[in-house]
C-alpha cells in the first residue's frame, strides 16, 4: 500500500505526528466536512496501490496520495462534489485519473456534517422532537423569542437554544440550509408563525412543517397570502405537520413529524409496507 | 465509520490490531448504505455492522484473515454469488465490502 506521503503543499493535519486516520477522526469528531478516497479494486490496483488513501477537505486541501498527482487532482475534484451532495460511492478511473476508464475503482466516502433541524417554538412538543431528531442524527437548534421558555434546562437534548425571533435567526443561518435540513414551526401562534414561515420559505431547507389544527392552518395560510406568499410557496409547507399516525402525546407527535421528514426526502406517500408493492429498499 | 470511532479509539489505545470492513457498493435491495462500517479486533471483538445481521458472522472470519495475512481485499455477499461465499442477504441484494487493517 502506498503510505501516506504528502504530495501536495496543502496539509490537512500535522504531517509529522498525525496519520490519515487520526486526521479523519479529528475532523469527524469536530463535525468538519471531509471525504476519504481509497483505492479498493480494479485491474490496475496492485498490492502497492490497494488501500492507498487521499483525505480531502471542501477547500481542496489534502493529506495522503493515491499514487500520482494527476489521479489525485481528478479525485480531489470528485471528492469535493460527493461531499457537497453528502453521498458516498465507488468511481472508476484510468491510472492517471482518466474518465470512462476502468483501471482503478476508488471509493469516495463523504463525512458530511450532520443535517440541521431548526425548531421554532419552545413548547412541550419541542422537547420530544429534540429527542427524536437527535436519534436521527440531526444537529438541533431550538429558537423562541421568550427567554422564560427558551432555556437549555427545558431542552437538554438540543444542541443550541436561541432566545430570538425566528426571522432574525434565519437571517443568520438560513443561507446555509440545504436539502438535508429541516425547519419545524411549532409555535402555532400567528405572532411568531408568520414571520418564521416567511423567512423559512426563503431558505433551501428540504423540509418545512408548521404545527396547528386544520383551522389554525387555514387561518395561517390566509395570513400568509395577505403577506404576499404565493400558492406554490404554500404548497411547500407541510401543515398540519406530521404523518397521520393517530398519535396524541408529544413523543408520538415527534415520531410522526420525523417520519414525515423521512418520507418527504424519499418522495414516498408513506403507506404501511404491507399495503405497498415493490422492493423495500429502492 | 463515524459510529465506530469510539470503539476504534479504545482498541487502538489498548494496542490492539484492528481490521475494518466498509460497505463501498450496494446492488438491489440492501439494508445499509455505502460508508456503513464494521470493525473487528485481533481478539475477535466486533463494533458496528454492515448489513441487517445477515453477513456479520462471515465478515468476522474475513476480517481476522485480513489481520493474519496482512491483506486488503474486496468481498462480495449476495444471492448473485456463485458458491464462493455461502452467505446471502435475506433482502436479496448484493453488498461489496472493502476489508483492510486499520494501519493508516
Amino acid at each position: 500500500m502506498a503510505r501516506s506521503i504528502c504530495s501536495s503543499k496543502n496539509w490537512i493535519g500535522d504531517p509529522l505526528t498525525d496519520s490519515i486516520y487520526d486526521t479523519l477522526r479529528s475532523a469527524v469528531k469536530a463535525e468538519e466536512p471531509v471525504a476519504l478516497a481509497s483505492i479498493v479494486s480494479g485491474p490496475a490496483a496492485t498490492a502497492d496501490l490497494l488501500g492507498a488513501k487521499l483525505l480531502v477537505r471542501p477547500d481542496g486541501s489534502t493529506m495522503g496520495t493515491l499514487g500520482n498527482d494527476d489521479l489525485d487532482r481528478v479525485v480531489i475534484r470528485d471528492s469535493i462534489g460527493e461531499l457537497a451532495a453528502g453521498t458516498s460511492g465507488v468511481r472508476h478511473y484510468g491510472t492517471d485519473g482518466e474518465a470512462r476508464q476502468d483501471s482503478l475503482h476508488i471509493f469516495i466516502e463523504s463525512y458530511a456534517p450532520p443535517p440541521q433541524m431548526l425548531i421554532f417554538g419552545a413548547v412541550d412538543f419541542t422537547a420530544a422532537l429534540c429527542r427524536v431528531a437527535k436519534v436521527l442524527g440531526y444537529r438541533v437548534t431550538v429558537c423562541d423569542a421568550r427567554p422564560v421558555f427558551a432555556t437549555k434546562q427545558r431542552f437538554p437534548h438540543a444542541d443550541e437554544v436561541v432566545v430570538d425571533w425566528p426571522n432574525r435567526l434565519l437571517e443568520k443561518v438560513g443561507p446555509d440550509l440545504g436539502a438535508r435540513d429541516a425547519i419545524c414551526v411549532l409555535t402555532h401562534d400567528p405572532k411568531f408563525d408568520i414571520p418564521a414561515v416567511i423567512s423559512a420559505l426563503e431558505t433551501d431547507a428540504g423540509y418545512l412543517g408548521a404545527m396547528g389544527s386544520r383551522r389554525t392552518t387555514n387561518d395561517r395560510n390566509e395570513r400568509l397570502r395577505r403577506e404576499g406568499v404565493t400558492e406554490a410557496e404554500l404548497e411547500r409547507i407541510m401543515a398540519p405537520i406530521g404523518l397521520d399516525l393517530g398519535g396524541r402525546t408529544p413523543e408520538e407527535t415527534a415520531i410522526s413529524i420525523c417520519a414525515e421528514i423521512i418520507a418527504q426526502r424519499a418522495g414516498r406517500l408513506a403507506p404501511s409496507l404491507r399495503d405497498a408493492d415493490g422492493d423495500i429498499h429502492r | 465509520m463515524r459510529e465506530i470511532l469510539t470503539d476504534l479509539d479504545r482498541w487502538r489505545a489498548q494496542g490492539k490490531r484492528v481490521a475494518v470492513a466498509r460497505v463501498v457498493d450496494v446492488e438491489g435491495s440492501g439494508p445499509r448504505l455505502p460508508g456503513a462500517a464494521m470493525a473487528v479486533n485481533e481478539d475477535g471483538d466486533v463494533a458496528g455492522s454492515v448489513s441487517g445481521g445477515c453477513v456479520e458472522g462471515a465478515v468476522v472470519v474475513e476480517a481476522l484473515q485480513c489481520l493474519e495475512d496482512r491483506s486488503r481485499k474486496m468481498v462480495t455477499f449476495g444471492y448473485s454469488d456463485d458458491e464462493a461465499f455461502a452467505v446471502g442477504l435475506t433482502c436479496g441484494g448484493t453488498i461489496h465490502l472493502f476489508l483492510e487493517e486499520l494501519d493508516w
